[in-house]
């Protein structure tokens, strides 16, 4: 008989805390699968990590690594900063749609452009969680939140930026894939790019980007598991999953 | 090094790169460019790394990444650009993370025009952002100065965990004057492993959090009144000012940087014609020399600041430093013109006509 395995979190995980998060967010599962790529990659002890502004602030409190908060959308920017001076560090940022498609699309596109080997973990649920459910570049059309309450238009508002295909069209970057973190299926394939865009960096294989469909449940206005079907069924088919650039 | 003549970006950029700072990122802007061209020229030869943000805002969170690590880093830039590092500067302030700050300072507000200008002082000596910060300011009056000044606002910087600023109008940049650039001892950056990012196995596997974001006002109040208390500490310490032919003197011109440069010819001039004039010079800014103008002899009767900016700025932090005790008067040029050494003169003796017929 094999040895019984006991199922627990990653040491990376700071064993003793709870997250803010609301309930059915999928913050938690990005975070745990973070935490399992710098375990086992080995590199705990040498990865320097930047928290968004957003509901993911506090994220230094989580992980048991090297952190920093960045200002609102610079994350990319601050990266850029300690990368240059440790290379020899592994450095990632964590950021929302708000962080890094609305205030931070600039820090973000000519981070990927330099191709300095960062690794990007972008959490979109096509909303501003922490301030209250505001519209995000990322809003779907029609999508109703606290400050497009009969639902976006494009008029008005624009469109939904597809923020892994536009950074796809620069020569900079290594790897570029949308995942998605409703279903086991979905998370055992987000867990591989996620492993993969840090293993590039440790590899010195350029910058590498993770987009990561989540929910909202709490300004979605609703319940997590209607949530993860309205991200199936909405979400998905304007932001298709997949792979948008890899080198090799 | 001998002693060389140099222009004055290019004298900062060799300042700093002796004085240890091996990365430097910035944005162009006028007329500061010759800093980051020489960045760009000489740092892959000191073993370092030259890194053009695309914007201030950028560049300043390049600082902030790069002096997360304990390592020596600085950015440099001009007036309506350090208005947009101003955010970051915030951070950095708060996060209590060592860096230089280089203000060339130009005519403003806005756009304004790339002439030499006094403008920025209440942004420098305010903190430019916001919170209840202070950034440690230096204003060099001669190039060899903006040399020293340079290598100690590392060390300040360093000392203190803070941001420090070099305020140093256009014609500092853009003058050229003899300099003697030393290399300045450095600490091994690993010094800052108890508090920097990137030394988790020299801490013994304990890791660093560096964050701003203190929910509960208790916290935030107590991180502010422990930054208070550094800053009274700094102003008890490192505050430093210029007397310059006080002691009998009858009227004081104070002024800074290019200014007194002016103002020190005039001084001069008008003590050979016999009338007693001295002169303040203020060399930190934050802190400001309150010392220089309350321990000032009895036989001043008044004070002049001569300023280039309209309005004048630093006036009102000699106010606060005489407690108004003194008439204070105010002239200079703006908007990239300087004042003249006669303008300053011709200043004087009316001011010093008015008080003997009082």
């Amino acid at each position: 008989m094999s040895e019984t395995q006991v199922f627990g979190m990653p040491k990376v995980w700071k064993s003793e805390v709870h997250t803010h998060y609301c309930p059915g967010c999928t913050h938690g599962i990005a975070h745990r699968l973070v935490c399992e790529a710098i375990e086992e990659l080995g590199i705990q002890n040498r990865t320097m990590a930047l928290a968004p502004v957003g509901c993911a602030v506090f994220m230094h409190q989580y992980l048991d690594i090297d952190m920093m908060e960045a200002a609102h959308g610079r994350a990319p920017a601050t990266a850029t900063g300690m990368k240059t001076v440790r290379a020899d560090k592994i450095v990632f940022t964590y950021q929302g749609d708000g962080d890094l498609a609305s205030i931070g699309m600039g820090e973000i596109v000519h981070a990927m452009n330099r191709s300095l080997p960062l690794t990007v973990i972008f959490i979109n649920n096509a909303i501003y969680g922490m301030t209250g459910g505001q519209m995000a570049p990322t809003t779907l059309l029609g999508q109703k939140s606290t400050t497009s309450p009969t639902g976006r238009d494009a008029k008005v508002n624009g469109y939904p930026i597809r923020v892994s295909e536009l950074l796809a069209t620069l020569a900079g970057p290594a790897y570029i894939e949308r995942v998605a973190l409703t279903s086991p299926k979905y998370i055992i394939k987000a867990k591989q790019a996620i492993l993969k865009a840090f293993k590039n960096q440790v590899e010195n294989k350029g910058v590498s980007f993770v987009e990561c469909l989540s929910t909202c449940p709490t300004n979605w206005g609703k319940r997590p598991v209607d949530a993860c079907k309205w991200l199936e069924e909405t979400m998905m088919p304007y932001y298709p999953l997949g792979v948008l650039k890899d080198f090799e | 090094m001998a002693r060389a003549l140099m222009k004055g970006t290019e004298a900062i950029a060799e300042a700093a790169i002796q004085a240890g700072c091996k990365y430097f990122f910035g944005y162009p802007i006028t007329p500061q460019n010759e800093i980051p061209e020489y960045m760009s020229a000489h740092l892959p030869k000191a073993g370092g790394t030259y890194v053009q943000g695309e914007s201030e805002v950028a560049s300043i969170n390049m600082v902030m990444g790069g002096a997360s690590t304990g390592y020596r880093v600085m950015t440099t830039s001009s007036s309506p650009g350090i208005s947009l590092m101003s955010e970051g500067i915030s951070y950095i302030a708060m996060a209590e993370l060592p860096c230089v700050i280089v203000n060339i300072s130009r005519g403003g507000p806005g756009l304004g025009n790339i002439l030499p200008a006094q403008g920025d002082y209440r942004q420098a000596t305010r903190g430019g952002g916001h919170g209840d910060y202070h950034v440690f300011v230096l204003a060099p009056g001669n190039l060899q100065e903006a040399v020293d000044f340079t290598q100690d606002a590392f060390d300040i910087s360093q000392k203190y965990r803070m941001p420090v600023m070099i305020l140093a109008d256009g014609f500092m940049g853009q003058m050229m004057e003899a300099v003697d650039i030393k290399p300045r001892k450095t600490e091994d950056p690993k010094s800052n492993a108890d508090w920097a990012l990137g030394w988790f196995d020299e801490r013994g596997g304990k890791r660093a959090v560096i964050y701003s974001m203190l929910m509960n006002p208790d916290e935030l109040e107590a991180h502010n009144t422990k930054m208070q208390k550094k800053y009274e500490l700094i102003s008890s310490n490192e505050t430093r000012y210029e007397h310059f032919m006080v002691d009998d003197a009858e009227l004081i011109v104070t002024s800074y940087g290019t200014t007194s440069r002016v103002c020190r010819s005039a001084v001069s001039n008008l003590r050979d014609k016999g009338l007693k004039v001295g002169m303040v010079r203020p060399l930190t800014l934050w802190p400001f020399p309150n010392t220089a103008y309350s321990d000032l002899p009895k036989s001043v009767k008044g004070i002049l600041s001569v300023e280039m900016s309209a309005g004048a700025q630093m006036v009102d932090d000699v106010r606060l430093a005489t407690l108004c005790d003194l008439p204070i008067d105010t002239t200079g040029r703006w908007g990239g013109h300087s004042p003249t050494v006669r303008q300053v003169e011709e200043k004087c003796e009316e001011l010093l006509k008015k008080a003997i017929n009082k």
